[in-house]
């Protein structure tokens, strides 16, 4: 039953500046995938047409289970997530936050209130359950954002650069969280950062993304790559 | 001169006339239910071109930032021609009704409402749209959530739209026709007992106006003040 995701040819531009030249990568394992870049590399819009929030102008974006291609209605996106840069926080509690996608899918009582408690105390803000979301701070706010991510149990859990606008001791945090979640082998992470030692610290396969294309590699060649101080010169 | 007139309008309130209570009463009911009327159909709109890409929308919005300076009159008077007897909806026997200027206001307060909660709406951070979207909501449910995102400002324009309808003459008069004890209001009262030259009384009656449009503007503050200090955090 596990979902797979299949990028195909993928090409997109903005106002006839090419961001996605030609992506394509098969995304098969559970694990984190890191996808690194300089900053407009297109590593964000990679992500958001992986995520089904933005279409491609050309290519496809597939998702399968046991090989077969799976329809991209509601059903679909709600098995995939994505924690945005700016996460968007509701203006309301940390609770009603996170709440909120296990609502839309209809949960409610004991279950809904002991989904939320867990994943709250999971990233480390159940002593904030009350407080209105948008006086966190910064690191909080990227915890809340990964927690309201994760209470919805996505097989697919896309995160845009998750530490990149916080300190070390919250970067510290959230990089543990990912780890733990990798260690549960429930989802796929697909990430992007553009820190090569995080990359090296989280991934299981790391992608780079240069001139609008993707080139995968094993960790191995990754090494020689960043050895050779490949991305340097990218 | 003064005091006699806050001292007329004291007694008129703390000795509970009837009459004046019917006329505050009917006040509160012609424009509340204007407002809910009003507001009903006007927040799922803002919504709709708020959110949507309609090409019509642009329009839509000048439309109603125009019609916000509608002149009740104007509003009153066609009303009127259409209600009247041989109106197009004469048939209804609606003219000299609350109903009638229930309708009349809800038309006044309708673009009033719409265009506040667009701007309200439209002012809400598309990341927010789209956290919603990325957690699997449908369309439905992402707009229920940009409407409780815009709350406050949603309150405010509803806030604005009662204090217009309560201050409101020209089109309740017309289509209500001012009759004691069925459609008569507090402002066409004010209007009424200044032409027979009862100003004490018409003035009395205006500072009772004065003080339910203070409570709203209190109300108005508040909602504000909060607003502020969610939005500076």
């Amino acid at each position: 039953m596990r979902l797979q995701l299949r990028l195909s040819n993928i090409r997109k531009s903005y106002r006839n500046v090419s961001v996605l030249i030609d992506c394509t990568y098969n995304f098969d394992n559970t694990g984190v995938y890191v996808i690194m870049g300089k900053n407009g590399s297109g590593k964000s819009t990679l992500l958001r047409i992986a995520a089904l929030l933005e279409s491609p102008n050309y290519g496809s974006v597939e998702y399968y289970i046991n090989g077969v291609l799976q329809r991209t209605d509601i059903q679909l996106k709600r098995r995939i997530t994505i924690v945005l840069p700016k996460i968007g926080v509701f203006n309301t509690s940390v609770y009603t936050n996170v709440a909120f996608g296990l609502k839309i899918r209809g949960l409610r009582g004991k279950e809904l209130d002991e989904r939320v408690r867990d994943v709250l105390s999971f990233v480390g803000l159940h002593h904030k359950i009350k407080q209105n979301a948008l006086t966190l701070s910064s690191g909080e706010t990227q915890r809340l954002g990964i927690a309201r991510a994760i209470a919805i149990n996505p097989a697919f859990l896309f995160l845009d650069e998750p530490t990149s606008f916080i300190d070390e001791e919250n970067t510290k945090v959230i990089e543990d969280i990912i780890l733990q979640l990798k260690d549960d082998k429930k989802s796929t992470i697909i990430m992007t950062t553009h820190d090569k030692n995080q990359a090296e610290r989280l991934g299981d396969f790391i992608l780079l993304l240069n001139k609008g294309m993707l080139f995968p590699g094993d960790k191995q060649a990754q090494n020689t790559l960043f050895s050779s101080s490949y991305l340097e010169n990218i | 001169m003064i005091g006699d007139i806050v001292e007329r309008a004291v007694h008129l309130i703390l000795n509970g006339d009837r009459e004046l209570f019917g006329i505050i009463a009917l006040s509160l009911q012609v424009s509340g239910s204007a407002l809910i009327i009003s507001s009903v159909l006007a927040i799922p709109l803002a919504t709709i071109i708020g959110l949507s890409k309609f090409h019509l929308n642009s329009f839509l919005v000048n439309v109603m930032n125009t019609f916000m300076g509608l002149p009740p009159v104007v509003v009153g008077l066609i009303l009127y021609i259409l209600l009247s007897r041989n109106g197009v909806l004469g048939f209804l026997g609606l003219l000299y009704t609350p109903t009638a200027m229930i309708i009349a206001q809800s038309i006044l307060a309708f673009p009033i409402v719409v265009s506040l909660c667009h701007t309200a709406i439209v002012g809400i951070d598309p990341v927010i749209k789209q956290a919603a979207e990325a957690l699997g909501a449908t369309r439905f449910q992402t707009a229920l959530l940009v409407i409780r995102e815009a709350r406050y400002g949603i309150l405010s324009a509803i806030i604005a739209a009662l204090g217009r309808l309560m201050s409101e003459v020209g089109a309740i008069l017309i289509v209500g026709g001012n009759i004691a004890g069925y459609t008569r209001v507090m402002t066409t009262t004010i209007a009424m007992e200044a032409d027979k030259g009862n100003f004490e009384m018409a003035v009395a009656l205006g500072l009772i106006l004065l003080l339910i449009s203070m409570v709203i503007n209190l109300l108005l503050q508040r909602v504000q003040t909060k607003k502020m200090k969610s939005t500076a955090l």
